[in-house]
C-alpha cells in the first residue's frame, strides 16, 4: 500500500468508526461507510491537515470514495 | 459539571459581565471580550483572560483564532450586541447595517472560530443572547428586531446541523434588562404590562444561560427562552 493510501485508510477508518478489512479504495464514504454530510465535511479537513493541502469545496464534492481521495491528493501534492 | 473553557463577547458590561461572573463563580475558565480592555474595568481571577474583539470586524475575530483553539473553548456565548434606535422613516444606512453587522453578522463570524473544534471534539454548547424585541417587535427597533430575529433563525438551523455532534444550539430571549442598553427607554407603562410587575436584572438572565451551558440541558436545542417577566407569550 502506498503511504498516502495507508494515511487515507486510517483518516477514514478514525473517522467513520470501521475496520480496515472492512474498506477498499472504491468504498464510498456515504453509499458504504455510513458517513453523514458533516462527516464528509470533517474527512476533508482531515485530509487537508495530514497532507498539509487546501481543498476547494467545488473539488472536494468529488472526492467520495478512498481512492477518490488517494488520487487527488497525490496529484495536489 | 466538569470545568470547561467558555467565550463570552461583550463581557465588560450589562448581561455580559454578569455572565462572566457567574461562568466563573460555577469553576470555568472565561475568555471574555469587548471593544476596548483599557477603558473597560473587570474583575482580576485566575481564570479569566480578558481580550479586545470587534465582532463586526473579520480581521479582528480571526485574530481569537489561535487563543480560542488553545483553550479549547467547547462553550460560545453570544452576549455582544448593539443597538441603533431609530424610527424607520429616520433610519439611516449605517443605523441598518451597523446594527445587523454586528449582531448578526457579529455572530456568524465567532461561531465559526469555535465550531470546528467543537465538532471535533463531539461536545459543544452554543447559546446566543437574542431578544424579545426579535419576537414581538419593538417601534423604533427594525434593525435590532431583525437581527435578533435573524439570530433566532440562525440558532434553529445551526442546532439542526450540529445536533448529531451533541452540540446543542440556543438563543435566551430576555425582556427588558436594566443595562446600559435599556437606559432611558424603559417607561412606566411598559412595567404595567410586565406581569412579574418589573423590569428585569442581569442575574435573572445569567441563571438560564448557564443552565443552557450545563449537563442538565442536553435535550435542548435550537430553541430561544424567553426570559421576560411574562411580557411576551405566545
Amino acid at each position: 500500500m502506498s503511504d498516502v493510501l495507508n494515511k487515507v485508510v486510517d483518516i477514514v477508518c478514525g473517522q467513520l468508526s470501521v475496520d480496515k478489512a472492512d474498506v477498499n479504495p472504491e468504498s464510498s464514504f456515504v453509499e458504504d461507510l455510513g458517513a453523514d454530510s458533516l462527516d464528509t465535511v470533517e474527512l476533508v479537513m482531515a485530509f487537508e491537515e495530514e497532507f498539509d493541502v487546501e481543498i476547494p469545496d467545488d473539488e472536494a464534492e468529488k472526492i467520495t470514495t478512498i481512492q477518490s481521495a488517494v488520487e487527488w491528493i497525490e496529484s495536489n501534492s | 459539571m466538569e470545568s470547561k473553557s467558555v467565550l463570552i463577547t461583550g463581557g465588560s458590561r450589562g448581561i455580559g459581565k454578569q455572565l462572566v461572573s457567574a461562568f466563573l463563580d460555577e469553576g470555568h475558565k472565561v475568555i471574555a471580550t469587548c471593544r476596548d480592555k483599557s477603558k473597560s474595568q473587570f474583575q482580576k481571577h485566575k481564570n479569566l483572560t480578558v481580550e479586545n474583539l470587534d465582532i463586526s470586524s473579520t480581521e479582528s475575530v480571526n485574530s481569537l483564532k489561535k487563543l480560542v483553539e488553545d483553550m479549547n473553548i467547547s462553550i460560545l456565548v453570544n452576549n455582544a450586541g448593539i443597538t441603533k434606535d431609530n424610527l424607520f422613516l429616520r433610519m439611516s444606512d449605517e443605523d441598518w447595517e451597523e446594527v445587523i453587522n454586528t449582531n448578526l453578522n457579529g455572530v456568524f463570524r465567532v461561531t465559526r472560530l469555535v465550531i470546528k473544534n467543537m465538532v471535533k471534539q463531539r461536545w459543544g454548547r452554543v447559546i446566543n443572547i437574542s431578544s424579545i424585541s426579535g419576537i414581538m417587535g419593538n417601534s423604533g427597533q427594525t434593525n435590532y428586531s431583525a437581527s435578533k430575529a435573524g439570530l433566532d433563525g440562525f440558532t434553529r438551523s445551526l442546532a439542526k446541523e450540529l445536533g448529531s455532534r451533541n452540540i446543542t444550539v440556543n438563543s435566551v430571549a430576555p425582556g427588558f434588562v436594566e443595562t446600559d442598553m435599556t437606559e432611558g427607554i424603559i417607561a412606566e407603562d411598559i412595567i404595567d404590562k410586565i406581569p412579574l410587575k418589573r423590569v428585569g436584572k442581569p442575574s435573572d438572565i445569567s441563571p438560564i444561560v448557564l443552565f443552557l451551558a450545563s449537563g442538565e440541558a442536553n435535550y435542548i436545542t435550537g430553541q430561544t427562552l424567553v426570559v421576560d417577566g411574562g411580557l411576551f407569550m405566545k
